[in-house]
């Protein structure tokens, strides 16, 4: 895996930001090109998606050829109940961006036949051609989507009844009412998300360290649902400093004295000058932890183009 | 025509770049509009997955619910309580050209007027949407002739009237009918006006209190039988005592039925009432106070000599008298300036001010699911203001129907 630590939670959701928008962009999406993209919802992503609202403004990024896939919805919420998630995702990114309303794909926990809708999801998934980068995030249970403790690690989209912890962490959305948080879920499969080619977990805030510290530097094990990542080959870990609270200072020390990573975090703002020129000059220590974290296989996208934050250049990004 | 089964084929309006005003404040949110309604844009991407046809920059400009005014006696030179041949083409043109103050509904007003003028009249000032052609007409506001001696103001003496035995019945026959008519405004301190207040309700009808020296126990009964208005609060009333407060004192009555509050209209002009008067009303009962510009047909027309009702009115600047003397005429001051100088004045929020040219009038009038507000659903009747609230454009049925001369390419 890779475990990106930065400073603070507004520096981890630029770098997570940027992280995604340079992707789409090497991805040279097009006509008959989608990239697919898993998305998650709660409080820690919101900073990225604000980051990537304002890459949008700017015109360095559009949503034009991108499919989205969210990993989760409550059941039996209306649709418009502002604490759904198509109301997250409409207020928090899609109202701000050019994506085509039919590739927007969030499940309906309002249907009447839930699993038939859960499989139908697998399907889009599937006919979309697979999940390019996974976007997700932890609960303080350790689980990824709504796959709570005890989820199968190789588990589809289903239904799920949500643990008591998470229905605690919600209870601040329903104004503190236990009584009013959904306690049933349409959640992504482990293996669902375990399915996509590559996967970014943001995880920020001392309240999270605990089940980061689980999911990495503990076992593979179904208590904690975000450990079945350590045999993915491609994942990263976006932190801050306070999700690693728990976590060994070796493990810590390791990821930060990277030489790459140093450099990074010394120019942040020249992030991907420095990452992207650093693997295509093939620095001896990275070719040395390529063979062991298959990070190799990362590299050919990145060395098409290096230089500063990727645009889609004079691609207009508003309807005229 | 809105809504329908057309409206769903109809284009798509997005309005960005704006502030607007929903549940009380001012959000940096866009206004999607599609078959002169607003439109819930969450909705449009998440079950018919379409997006907007037309973006329209709006500059970073207020886009506020369309105003509505109230009382509006004429104005241009037109005198709705005038018996002319065409009462239509009159109304018509002080509908368009209030456009230009930021007002998309209103109430034309005849003041106390003899028999022959309401039934002449009354007829011709049918209920219409608004459009290019001009503001939405919501039905006539009749101001007496069933008021106050006392306290007539600039209404004629010799067609004041008060309740016969069967009192309906003789203000059916005083009207000539009902239909076309919204607002009554009486004194109830007359003889038989309960039963009179009861069956105006019973239609529909909104009744005010005004031009009145009742105090307030007969106010407070009058509220209970179905009155839900104040015409112009201190103006044509006794003022308020601390042992009486009259009218005025249904502001903060407690024996008003459960669940309702009272309406007040307050003329804002600067003229008509003290600033320190607007402050101690509005502070007492922000959430009833409506704004209404009581305009006289020498609104829009510059100063000299005009009519109103069967007298002649002397105007000079923002001052409109009776001719000859120094009782008030009503006011010439357009609803955005009143809205600002109610703003400046008793120093409330822009969305306060706004909501009591707006939302206010809407509630009144049992109109606020479709007018004064840009909830989704609601008729697309909006004004564009700058921010210090001068009126940009106009729009009704989210077309445009005014627009300021900079602002014209």
């Amino acid at each position: 895996m890779r475990l990106v630590i930065l400073d603070n939670y507004d520096l981890a959701s630029e770098w997570a930001a940027k992280y995604i928008c340079n992707r789409i962009i090497q991805f040279r999406p097009g006509q008959d090109r989608y990239f697919t993209l898993g998305l998650p919802t709660g409080s820690t992503p919101l900073g990225c998606y604000k980051k990537l609202i304002e890459y949008h403004k700017n015109g360095d990024l559009s949503f034009k050829y991108v499919k989205t896939f969210n990993m989760d919805e409550y059941v039996g919420l209306p649709r418009n109940h502002p604490e759904s998630y198509h109301s997250y995702m409409w207020n928090n990114f899609f109202k701000h961006i050019d994506i085509d309303p039919n590739n927007a794909h969030i499940l309906d926990g309002n249907a009447t036949d839930l699993q038939a809708e859960c499989d139908a999801f697998e399907k889009k998934i599937k006919e979309a051609g697979g999940i390019d980068l996974f976007v997700g995030g932890i609960g303080p249970d350790g689980h990824i989507a709504f796959n709570e403790p005890g989820s199968s690690l190789v588990s589809r989209t289903r239904l799920k009844t949500l643990a008591m912890d998470t229905i605690l962490a919600n209870a601040k959305y329903f104004d503190g009412d236990l009584s009013k948080v959904p306690t049933m879920a349409l959640t992504v499969g482990v293996g669902t998300v375990m399915d996509a080619r590559e996967v970014m977990i943001l995880i920020t805030g001392a309240h999270k360290a605990f089940a980061l510290y689980k999911a990495i530097e503990e076992g593979v094990n179904h208590m904690w649902t975000v450990s079945a990542f350590q045999q993915h080959p491609r994942t990263i870990f976006v932190c801050d400093e306070d999700a690693t609270l728990e976590l060994r200072v070796k493990t810590v020390k390791y990821f930060k004295g990277l030489p790459w990573w140093l450099r990074t975090v010394q120019h942040l703002p020249a992030m991907r000058e420095t990452w992207v020129r650093s693997l295509v000059w093939e620095d001896p220590l990275e070719k040395e932890m390529a063979t062991n974290s298959s990070t190799l296989a990362w590299k050919i996208p990145w060395t098409e183009e290096p230089g500063r934050l990727q645009s889609m250049g004079p691609q207009r990004v508003r309807h005229d | 025509m809105r809504g329908g089964q057309g409206a769903a084929r109809a284009p798509v309006i997005q309005f960005t770049n704006c502030r607007i005003l929903r549940g009380g404040a001012l959000l940096r949110e866009d206004l999607w509009v599609r078959g002169g309604r607003i439109l819930d844009p969450e909705k449009l991407f998440f079950e018919e997955r379409r997006v907007a046809d037309e973006q329209r920059d709006c500059g970073g400009c207020i886009l506020a619910p369309g105003f509505i005014d109230v009382q509006i006696n004429g104005g241009f030179g037109v005198d709705f309580s005038q018996a002319s041949e065409d009462v239509g083409s009159g109304v018509a043109l002080v509908a368009r050209r209030i456009l230009s103050h930021g007002v998309t509904s209103f109430c034309p007003t005849l003041v106390t007027s003899p028999l022959e003028v309401y039934h002449k009249v009354l007829p011709q000032i049918p209920v219409k949407s608004g459009g290019p052609h001009g503001a939405g007409v919501l039905g006539v506001h009749l101001e007496g002739p069933f008021i106050s001696r006392e306290k007539r103001g600039a209404h004629p003496e010799a067609h004041l009237r008060s309740f016969e035995a069967d009192a309906f019945q003789d203000l059916l026959a005083t009207y000539g009918g009902l239909d076309n008519v919204r607002i009554v405004t009486l004194a109830p301190e007359l003889g038989h006006s309960h039963e009179v207040i009861r069956a105006l309700t019973a239609l529909g009808i909104c009744v005010s209190l005004g031009h009145s020296v009742a105090d307030l126990g007969t106010a407070e009964e009058a509220v209970q039988s179905g009155a839900t208005f104040i015409t112009h609060l201190f103006n044509a009333m006794l003022p308020f005592h601390h042992r009486d407060p009259g009218i005025v004192g249904l502001l903060t009555s407690d024996r008003l039925p459960a669940g309702r509050h009272i309406f007040y209209g307050m003329i804002a002009d600067g003229i008509h009432t003290n600033p320190a008067a607007l402050r101690i009303a509005h502070r007492a009962h922000p959430k009833g106070l409506v704004l209404v510009t009581d305009a006289v047909p020498a609104l829009g027309l510059g100063n000299g000599r005009h009519t109103l009702g069967q007298q002649e009115v002397e105007v000079d600047g923002l001052t409109a008298y009776v001719a000859g003397t120094s009782t008030l005429s009503g006011s010439i001051a357009p609803m955005d300036t009143c809205v600002r100088h109610f703003l400046q004045a008793t120093g409330c929020s822009v969305e306060c001010a706004l909501e009591a040219a707006s939302l206010h009038p809407a509630q009144l009038l049992g109109l606020e699911k479709r007018k004064g507000t840009l909830d989704f659903g609601a008729d697309a009747d909006f004004v564009v203001l700058d921010d210090s609230l001068h009126v940009r454009a106009t729009y009704i049925s989210g077309e445009l129907v005014w627009q300021a001369e900079e602002a014209r390419p």
